[in-house]
């Protein structure tokens, strides 16, 4: 086990004859502490398999070092990095029993037969497959499939991560959630470093401690899920964690203060804050309610999702989404909302503007 | 166009695929097929194309008997999870593949593949290779081309399930939108109980190759008619126990029990279910208070997801804000019992709302 860092890594892929590289992922600097549970978020083309790549060692960097342990590891091939790996698709061996599957890695690197019966076990323990282990995989489900597969990422125990790759996308919805939690438990009992990988934001915010959220080849936030959806320091974030994401409405500047539509906005921010360029609020579905007075809108779609109510209302051009409990009725008409001046943030070029005190 | 299944069974050699199924789709309606992976949705889908013939009862369509009518004879249009587009093609000659092997005019077929490129936001890409575009922007090329031939029932396979998150929560919300006014009867799978909220409309709840239910989709996640419905319709699962009723009182267990609604405190007494969704189960608050034993909490930024073991039962509890806890640690939950499903010995829905 390892603590990793990377110093600003850098990747561009052969650029077509003539033409100047185009960085797949711009300068990242990142430290993965031992231990910890990381999850790298971001859309497709955002640059999170490259920068795994990087970590495993598939993928060397155009430019930066990577260190393990305060040890330079750049020009380390794979083999030497000891690095487990779990793959979108489950990688096993048919004809092999569920035993023999796990047992792989450690035959491999020529472990002691008992020791190997004995990690085995406990292995198989933890995810449910004990009663399975002298079955064929072949005859098992995607999800069982894919539990051989996280069993042989975790049973060798000389790893210095294992990197996950979007390990849940072939299975069903309702046994992705307890995959998501078993990891997480293993995550617990075992200690070693986990960095998950995934375009989904329930995945990553449950799973990991710590989220890597990217961006157009870039780190754009690296927080808890606490963190990153009470105060997203990007608009990109806003936008991709919470579902529906963060509202992001223009703004002016009326003596020195916010203003929406007609409303000023209560923030409270130094005399020299630099509100130039391009004014933006963001405020959270979860933080907009219906009020006596406020900003007026229409209502223009209400949206029953069970547990709550999605309302998009609308004031002059701009569209609002807001969270209503299942039980409130919506009101008729042309209501007013407010926003929590708590839970309201202000973004400069997309970038959010730090007010006093925060 | 209208559709409906006459008690349609389809059996492949020994297997039964899908259970005779009776079901009537209107025009224009938006309807999902809801279940998990092999409950029958692919089959079901292909029965109403034509591209299987039912082992026992008919396809009617506006009031024919279509069964055995091949699908190329029916405007249908159907697609898959994966996205399927023609390589070599431009994404303007992708769409307007169908029109010209239908031998469209040339000035109609410009037409329309320009409406439906504006209407799935591709006219900046439509000269380009679909290896030129995202994941997001292939299938809605896909999407398009089923679109554009003015198909009057359109079958969609799981169709966002390759999409970035994201992508999948934009055209959720575009896609009854676009339907509503092509005026096509639409059947969508999914796997997923909040995609089918989103997607509002009508759903069918599939389970072991049968349809256990099909009404408005927000009527069929409150009022589930079996278990079987239930469980189909929640994510993360909905938590069941058995109870004992005896009289006007229902016990989990000797020390919670709680007042039954009149309905069912006039039944016999004995044995019966409760299902509770995870979100009525909570950390804090009041109700009926039950003793757990957290196995994991996971903290999504805005709201936790507790899985707890409550009288033997493997319950979640799915909570507003953030509720930290270690594994193994006792704590208490709460539920407002007005909230709980009651089913009989079948599994059925014992109706007990006015």
């Amino acid at each position: 086990m390892s603590r990793i860092e990377f110093k600003d890594v850098r990747h561009a892929y052969p650029p077509p004859p003539g033409q100047a590289p185009v960085y797949a992922l711009k300068e990242v600097s990142q430290v993965w502490e031992d231990g910890g549970a990381y999850a790298l978020l971001g859309p497709s083309g955002c640059g999170k398999t490259t920068l795994l790549n990087i970590i495993s060692g598939l993928l060397t960097p155009s430019e930066g070092s990577i260190l393990f342990d305060h040890q330079e590891v750049t020009q380390l091939p794979t083999a030497g990095r000891h690095i487990a790996q779990v793959f979108q698709f489950p990688v096993v061996y048919d004809t092999m029993t569920v035993f023999d599957n796990l047992a792989f890695p450690l035959r491999n690197r020529g472990m002691p037969e008992a020791r190997i019966r004995e990690r085995v076990t406990e292995i198989a323990d933890m995810l449910d497959l004990s009663e399975r282990l002298q079955q064929r995989a072949s005859g098992l489900t995607a999800d069982g499939k894919q539990k051989i597969s996280l069993g042989r990422g975790l049973v060798r125990e000389d790893v210095n991560a294992i990197l996950f790759d979007e390990p849940l996308t072939v299975i069903d919805p309702h046994l992705k959630w307890q995959l998501r939690s078993k990891l997480k438990e293993l995550h617990q009992q075992i200690g070693v470093t986990m960095i998950y990988v995934t375009h989904d934001q329930v995945e990553a915010l449950t799973f990991a401690d710590q989220v890597i959220v990217m961006h157009d080849g870039g780190v754009v936030q690296v927080g808890s899920p606490v963190e990153l959806f009470s105060r997203p320091k990007h608009t990109f974030v806003g936008y991709f964690i919470g579902s529906p994401g963060m509202n992001v409405l223009p703004c002016r500047l009326e003596n020195g203060q916010p203003v929406f539509g007609n409303n000023p906005l209560s923030s409270d921010y130094p005399a020299d804050t630099d509100l130039s360029g391009k004014l933006e609020i963001g405020i959270r579905p979860e933080f907009v309610r219906f009020g006596d007075d406020g900003i007026p809108v229409e209502i223009q779609k209400v949206e029953d999702l069970g547990r709550f109510q999605v309302v998009t209302v609308k004031h002059e051009s701009e569209q609002i989404k807001m969270l209503v409990a299942e039980d409130q009725a919506i009101p008729p008409e042309s209501p007013m909302i407010q926003f929590d001046p708590a839970n309201l943030h202000i973004y400069r070029d997309d970038w959010v503007v730090e007010a006093k005190g925060a | 166009m209208a559709i409906e299944l006459r008690q349609v069974s389809l059996r492949v050699g020994a297997e039964t695929h899908i259970y005779e199924t009776d079901l009537s789709l209107e025009p224009g309606q938006f309807n999902i097929l809801l279940g998990t992976t092999l409950s029958g949705k692919t089959s079901l889908m292909r029965l109403m194309a034509g591209l299987e013939k039912p082992t026992r009862g008919e396809l009617w369509v506006n009031g024919e008997n279509v069964t055995g009518i091949p699908v190329q004879k029916r405007s249908v249009a159907m697609v898959y999870q994966a996205f399927i587009n023609y390589p070599s093609f431009s994404v303007y000659d992708n769409i307007a593949s169908p029109l010209k092997v239908a031998g469209l005019p040339r000035q109609e077929i410009n037409e329309k593949v320009r409406r439906f490129a504006d209407l799935l936001k591709l006219t900046p890409m439509l000269d380009r290779l679909p290896s030129e575009l995202s994941g997001g922007q292939q299938q809605r090329t896909a999407l398009a081309r089923a679109l554009v031939k003015g198909a009057e029932l359109v079958l969609l396979d799981e169709p966002l399930a390759n999409l970035d998150y994201k992508l999948r929560e934009e055209l959720r919300d575009e896609l009854p939108r676009m339907f509503a006014d092509t005026g096509a009867t639409v059947v969508y799978a999914t796997s997923e109980p909040l995609e089918a909220l989103m997607l509002g409309g009508y759903t069918a709840t599939l389970d072991e190759g049968r349809v256990v239910q099909f009404g408005k989709t927000s009527t069929i996640y409150r009022h589930p008619e079996s278990l079987a419905s239930a469980r189909v319709f929640s994510d993360p699962p909905v938590n069941i126990a058995s109870i004992e009723k005896r009289g006007e009182t229902a016990y989990l267990s000797d020390a919670v029990s709680w007042s039954v609604p009149p309905r069912l405190a006039e039944m016999p007494d004995g044995a019966y279910k409760i299902g509770l969704r995870p979100h009525h189960l909570l950390p804090v608050g009041e109700g009926v208070e039950v003793d757990g034993e957290v196995q994991i909490a996971e903290i999504s930024g805005s709201e936790s997801i507790i899985r707890v073991i409550i009288e033997g039962n493997n319950w979640v509890s799915e909570a507003h804000g953030i509720h930290g806890y270690e594994f193994g640690e006792s704590a208490s939950f709460f539920f407002d019992s007005n909230r709980c499903l009651y089913f009989d010995a079948n599994e059925m829905l014992i109706e007990t709302q006015v």
